[in-house]
């Protein structure tokens, strides 16, 4: 496909406490990015003064539901599309409920950079530690921490290095490399899209120059790893004759690059082969990079179903049956010891078992807690056994190959998000000095 | 040569294909809904590329209001039979014609595509239902899952979704509902013309500029035809018009516009200050939250 520009893709998610402005902040962000377009404004114009509002509620934009507008509160992850001349951004909008947490996880695990918002006039709060929680365990690379409302302190500049000082160090204990933080008024516009005038104090950049500058995440640690989604093999219904032959295995690159001629290996068998060749839509491709969806021809007879993962052979990972791993659980029923449910891991789905709740993670102190069971939005250790092996990796690692889901068999709703902290292979370590996030 | 997919364009192309992937994988019996709009042809376009050198390995599905643009419905069975596809037809008229439906006093056959498209999909048995949805288009369409799931009465709970975590997709579901698969949820419409534009892609003609007989119905250019009649004092012009979106006659409206090719699209759709929507959908005027309601009882 001829590239029509070198403008790369951010993904966003927000998080913040209720009351913080965040609906407000996105809004700012849409509309001084000139991403609102006027019937959009008219809309919110008009609502506003129905409210009876003296100003503009910018966080009309977003609230997109009945409810939502009705309680003046945001209660499902909206997503937002906005564009510099930089870079394309996609924002997704995370409420700030306690009960929502799950949303922040969410939105948290396919995000880039997460913007946390606070009110300067609170300070840290409970919800605020619990976000930069997520941010560390989900290992969102960048974190921003927006500190809200300085206008309501005349600007002061001593209160927000008070604030900024204290949020960057819990950021930096949790283990965030990346943290930047910055003075806003969302409502105002301060520091938003342009810089403000009315903090000599601040030489920083502002919030969408700061997110223009800011790295796209990728997993560098490891190496060339492809999971097998289906296998293109159209026989007698090929559109062209000359590929009724044609077998290829069609997947997107999660991590790595691979070139035509690479030795791989098919796990979890162990085949050793070579790749005869690389297909995109009719074009042969000489590489296969990190994110591009294509097919793969293998030089050998081997035969590699859904499930089934190429990768690169050094660093190959090794093909497991039981799984420690952090997860949160998503569901209304609590997880118990002993739960059937189903692992989606990459492209593959195995029976498991939870076989025992380690404890559970109190984000406020960070550090384990007993448990027998885990709650709607709770974080905890489990241990898990598969009815057959996954190629598991280790999250902190490698997001693509740590995550999993688990899948309730009933009622094939989604129950919980899995980080694969360490396997079997390398040993039963659950001490308390083995749970740093 | 290809090499990674370093713009924006890419990823989401690469993105696009992957979640078609995943729902064929998955699931049993995929449809895909086109309507001949160019959100829909960019998804057929997806899917040609998903399984290529194979064809597209699902029918399409078309609820048909009845009240169509007429070159639409030329352009979308010359592409059925440039990909041979089967196309299946799901007619608002027909219900109409039956009982089944009861024409709105207003006219407008919008709303009434929801049952025909749930009996569609109920009679063939759909569990994976490919949309060209975006979550620019609307504020309700912004909080929806790449896959949506819908129960056994087609409906949508906004308040209870599935969470969607990295790219892990959980289509499974329960006999007798369905999902709702939407690859391009991410894309914007300025997106769909610069892939439409670097693709190559035909569209029906009627996205160009074109001089039309036209007139103004509540601040909208509707076309005069058979199921549009201007009333009373609405006064028909010849404008050169093109059309952003693509629906019913008697609801969508066309532009102002001297765009006659991609090129001239792209560079009015980059300067526009209107929504694709609020620009030509009456349906979607109707009330603040159209779109929800009419989403919660099984729509699009």
């Amino acid at each position: 496909m001829a590239a029509r520009d070198n403008t790369s893709l951010l993904r966003l998610a927000t998080a913040g406490s209720v009351d913080d402005g965040k609906s407000t902040l996105v809004g700012r962000l849409l509309h001084d990015s000139k991403s609102v377009l006027a019937d959009q404004l008219a809309a919110v114009t008009r609502v506003s003064k129905a409210k009876g509002l003296g100003h503009v509620d910018l966080a009309l934009l977003t609230d997109g539901l009945r409810s939502e507008r009705e309680q003046g509160i945001t209660i499902d992850v909206a997503y937002r599309y906005f564009a510099t001349p930089r870079r394309t951004f996609i924002l997704a909008d995370c409420p700030g409920h306690v009960q929502y947490t799950r949303n922040t996880v969410t939105g948290s695990s396919t995000a880039d950079a997460l913007v946390l918002l606070v009110d300067v006039r609170k300070g840290v709060l409970e919800q605020t530690r619990r976000h930069l929680a997520v941010a560390a365990l989900l290992r969102v690379p960048s974190v921003v921490i927006a500190i809200n409302k300085v206008d309501l302190i005349e600007y002061d500049g001593a209160a927000y290095a008070v604030i900024a000082h204290e949020l960057a160090a819990i950021a930096t204990g949790l283990g965030i490399t990346d943290v930047h933080t910055l003075p806003v008024s969302a409502l105002i516009g301060d520091n938003i899209v342009d810089r403000s005038e009315r903090m000599p104090w601040y030489d920083g950049p502002s919030l969408l120059e700061l997110l223009e500058e800011l790295p796209v995440a990728s997993d560098p640690g490891v190496g060339f790893r492809f999971p097998v989604q289906l296998t293109l093999r159209p026989q007698e219904a090929a559109r062209d004759r000359k590929h009724v032959e044609y077998r290829g295995y069609a997947g997107r690159v999660s991590s790595g690059t691979a070139h035509v001629g690479q030795e791989v290996v098919v796990l979890p068998e162990g085949v050793h082969t070579h790749i005869a060749g690389i297909d995109f839509a009719g074009a042969e491709l000489s590489e296969a990079v990190t994110g591009a969806s294509l097919s793969l021809r293998l030089a050998d007879d081997v035969d590699v179903a859904r499930g089934e993962l190429i990768s690169s052979v050094a660093d190959a990972p090794v093909p497991v049956t039981e799984l420690d791993a952090m997860v949160c659980w998503l569901a209304d029923r609590p997880l118990l010891p002993g739960a059937r449910v189903l692992v989606k891991h990459g492209t593959r789905t195995v029976q498991a078992r939870v076989g025992e709740i380690v404890a559970k993670l109190d984000l406020d102190k960070m550090a384990p807690e007993e448990a027998d069971q885990l709650a709607l939005n709770d974080i905890g250790r489990v241990r898990v056994r598969l009815a057959s092996p996954v190629l598991a990796e280790d999250y902190t690692v490698t997001r693509h190959g740590g995550s999993f889901l688990m899948i309730d068999p009933q009622t094939q709703g989604t129950l919980a998000a899995g980080m694969i902290r360490g396997h079997a292979v390398f040993g039963n370590d659950f001490t308390a000095d083995s749970w740093s996030i | 040569m290809r090499s990674a997919p370093v713009n924006h364009l890419e990823v989401l192309e690469a993105e696009g294909i992957h979640i078609i992937r995943e729902a064929v994988a998955e699931l049993e019996r995929p449809v895909l809904l086109f309507s001949g709009g160019k959100d829909s042809v960019v998804l057929l376009h997806l899917a040609a590329k998903a399984f290529w050198p194979g064809p597209v390995p699902f029918p399409l599905l078309h609820v048909d209001t009845g009240h169509n643009f007429p070159e639409v419905l030329a352009y979308r069975d010359a592409v059925v039979e440039k990909f041979g596809l089967r196309l299946i037809v799901a007619s608002v008229q027909d219900y109409i014609d039956d009982g089944r439906l009861l024409e709105r006093p207003d006219g407008t056959r919008n709303p009434l595509q929801t049952q025909p498209l749930l009996d569609a999909i109920a009679e063939h048995r759909f569990d994976a239902v490919f949309g060209g949805g975006r979550r620019d288009e609307e504020k309700a369409r912004a909080k929806e899952r790449v896959v949506s799931l819908r129960d056994e009465f087609g409906q949508w709970d906004p308040r209870n979704q599935r969470p969607e975590l990295w790219d892990l997709y959980n289509p499974r579901h329960r006999p007798g509902e369905h999902v709702r698969v939407f690859p391009i949820s991410n894309w914007t419409e300025l997106d769909v013309w610069h892939y439409i534009s670097a693709e190559g892609i035909e569209l029906p003609e009627l996205y160009y500029a074109h001089n039309r007989d036209v007139f103004d119905r509540d601040g909208m250019w509707l076309a005069v035809g058979p199921y549009s009649e201007p009333r009373g004092n609405e006064l028909v012009r010849t404008m050169q018009v093109r059309y952003r979106t693509v629906g019913d006659m008697s609801c969508t409206g066309a532009v102002e516009s001297d765009a006659a090719d991609v090129a001239a699209v792209l560079v009015e759709v980059a300067a526009t200050r209107i929504t694709e929507r609020g620009a030509t959908r009456a349906d979607d005027r109707l009330t603040e939250a159209a779109m929800e309601d009419r989403k919660k009882e099984g729509y699009f």
